[in-house]
């Protein structure tokens, strides 16, 4: 993989009138690289994505995108990149063929190569022969594809994806990440921006953004380990009710949530959960009927690093 | 079973050729969380909207609390809440009005509002914003007024369309514990989602897929369908390791992750030193190597992939 730089972003912000949506963010996301940015609503992440189209100009900070500044050259920035949303940028009432010819003009896309850049688009899509097919008619995956292939027709070097997979079945989800792969092999650097942990799962890196500030920077499993404090536990027990009520004060327990049929149990990593947990239980008339360590999935991690702040959010909207 | 508050049997509904829901059956209990589980167009909208009495279905029966909604949609109307994916807020009513308003639809006498509508803001966490107008909240707070609105008249039945979509994670939970909650006071409670991690969070599931019923059942039920288990190996270059992966023996399905290699495979503790020598000798590096739990999402795959050969060689 080529390490060279491919997005430089240094002390980014972004102040509109009073509120400062994006406080001085700074990362570099090497060429090749899926990188995601991830953060609940409102956390800054379209601004940031904005600034880097160059459609929103920076506060202060700076950020280069392809060697380009996007500040004072927007231009040849725009011409690097692709963009890419699950829900806006497909004309439903136009055939498949029409969208993509379409999204060609706009890039500039012209003579030889546009005859050869749609056939591929078509190909990728797995439309070659459903090309006169109404786009709105087209299920959710193949939408999906067909919206990737007009972001790239022009060849970016850079393909931002905004939520790209939301809603759209597994099993199509599974052959657009094979696609996005086999694009960041070839060199395309891959920013997503998104609240859906299992797009976050596909990045290589992510950095968690949450009221305009990175809070956690890394590969997902990094990110997993870095953030839950505590050892996380699953306990099946009965009555489920009176468990929750209790288990709070059980010694070395940091938090629980009901989770299905059972609870899902951080505990202190200096503590015993195996024998204290049942024992504390049982004194409160709770019977444990199963206790287990699991791994902290990627949304404890992201509930863990943005829980806190969310209700300062809202009071300050 | 007397506990049985809903009872859906051979349900089927078509729209312009196109069948939405196919001669589906299931049930629910008092007091639990029924997920309806599949991706955008597996039928769940439709199903959800013929059980609130708002869509006649074709064929198939459905009671409600031994009630028909199809002979009598209103007789269940009162036992029951439907909360769309666009559910009604006036945004320029405050959050107090909004549940106000439908206290009033409701007929729900003003003693009982006033209990019922303080219970309400603070299980969902909102009472420091009973003046905010609706308008001004964010997306998982609408939800969360949402509920509460559809709750003001206590019914025996929750049906809540897609009520997670587009809301961030910490809000989810928020949304999850209310649900939990509302089940500890014995209200059914029927969600549907796309999201499959959210499939493990419910009593029973109802895994749909192109209007049909994959699967009925607990969550834990559900991944003994899935013949074997799966392993996850931590990688710096899991697209290589796929690519070594795929043509291996017992290897059902290969997803690479961002730093991680997602492997189905039909043996773990077989496959796990298998796959590991096979990386040894070809000198491929590779992390941490482990047995894990299956997802939802792997059984889903599993058994939507079994159904379309099956489907391949009848025809």
């Amino acid at each position: 993989m080529n390490r060279a730089p491919s997005i430089v972003v240094d002390k980014l912000m972004k102040r509109f009138d009073t509120f400062t949506a994006v406080k001085q963010v700074s990362f570099q996301i090497h060429a090749g690289e899926i990188f995601g940015l991830l953060g609940p609503n409102g956390s800054g992440k379209s601004t940031i994505i904005r600034m880097l189209c160059g459609l929103l100009t920076p506060s202060s900070g700076s950020a280069t995108v392809v060697g380009f500044d996007i500040a004072r050259h927007a231009e040849e920035v725009r011409e690097h990149i692709g963009y890419m949303s699950q829900k806006f940028s497909l004309y439903n009432d136009l055939t498949a063929l029409e969208n993509l010819q379409f999204f060609a003009g706009l890039f500039g896309v012209k003579g030889s190569a546009l005859d050869e850049r749609i056939a591929w688009a078509l190909k990728m899509a797995g439309l070659a022969g459903s090309e006169r097919l109404l786009t709105g008619e087209l299920s959710g995956g193949w939408k999906q594809r067909l919206a990737l292939g007009s972001a790239v027709l022009h060849r970016p070097q850079v393909l931002f994806l905004d939520e790209p997979t939301a809603g759209v079945d597994p099993l199509s989800r599974g052959h657009f990440w094979e696609l996005i792969h086999q694009m960041s092999r070839e060199g395309v650097t891959i920013l997503v921006t998104t609240h859906y942990m299992d797009e976050a799962e596909y990045c290589n890196r992510l950095a968690l953004i949450n009221q305009g500030l990175i809070v956690a920077m890394g590969t997902p499993t990094e990110i997993k380990h870095l953030a839950i404090k505590g050892t996380l536990w699953l306990v099946e027990c009965n009555p489920l009710g009176r468990a929750l009520a209790v288990v709070k004060q059980a010694p070395g327990v940091i938090d629980a949530s009901v989770f299905g049929a059972a609870l899902h149990v951080s505990v202190d990593a200096s503590r015993q959960p195996l024998t204290e947990l049942p024992t504390f239980l049982a004194s409160h008339e709770v019977r444990v009927d199963r206790i287990e360590l699991i791994s902290p999935s990627l949304e404890d991690a992201f509930v863990s690093l943005t829980g806190d702040r969310t209700f300062s959010d809202e009071s300050a909207q | 079973m007397s506990d049985e508050i809903v009872a859906i049997s051979g349900l089927t509904k078509r729209f312009a050729g196109v069948v939405a829901v196919d001669s589906l059956s299931f049930t629910a209990r008092k007091g639990e969380i029924l997920g309806l589980v599949g991706p955008d167009g597996a039928g769940k909208t439709t199903t959800l909207r013929i059980l609130a009495g708002i869509l006649p279905a074709d064929t198939g029966s459905a009671l409600v609390a031994g009630q028909d909604v199809l002979r009598e949609p209103e007789a269940v109307k009162s036992r029951i809440s439907y909360m769309p994916q666009q559910f009604g807020l006036y945004e320029d009513l405050t959050v107090t009005e909004n549940i106000r308003f439908y206290a009033d639809i409701f007929e729900v006498t003003r003693t009982v509002r006033q209990q019922r509508e303080a219970q309400l803001l603070e299980a969902s966490g909102m009472s420091r914003f009973r003046d905010r107008l609706a308008g001004q909240l964010s997306g998982g707070m609408k939800r969360k007024l949402g509920i509460a609105c559809a709750l003001i008249h206590t019914p025996q039945l929750l049906l809540l369309d897609e009520p997670t979509t587009g809301v961030d994670p910490v809000s989810r939970r928020e949304l999850w514990s209310i649900l939990y909650s509302l089940v500890f006071e014995g209200v059914t409670v029927l969600v549907s989602t796309a999201y499959l991690d959210e499939a493990e969070r419910c009593h029973r599931l109802l895994l749909m897929h192109q209007g049909s019923r994959l699967f009925f059942g607990t969550p834990t039920d559900l991944k003994s369908k899935l013949p074997g288990g799966a392993l996850s190996i931590i990688s710096s270059n899991p697209q290589a390791l796929q690519m070594a992966t795929a043509g291996e023996q017992g290897v059902l399905r290969v997803t690479a992750m961002g730093d991680e290699l997602h492997v189905v495979v039909d043996d773990p503790d077989r496959r796990l030193d298998q796959l590991r020598e096979r990386f040894d000798s070809t000198g491929i590096s590779f992390g941490d190597m482990r047995r894990i739990p299956a997802s939802v999402e792997d059984v889903f795959v599993y058994v939507v992939s079994n159904q379309q050969t099956q489907q391949a060689r009848e025809q």
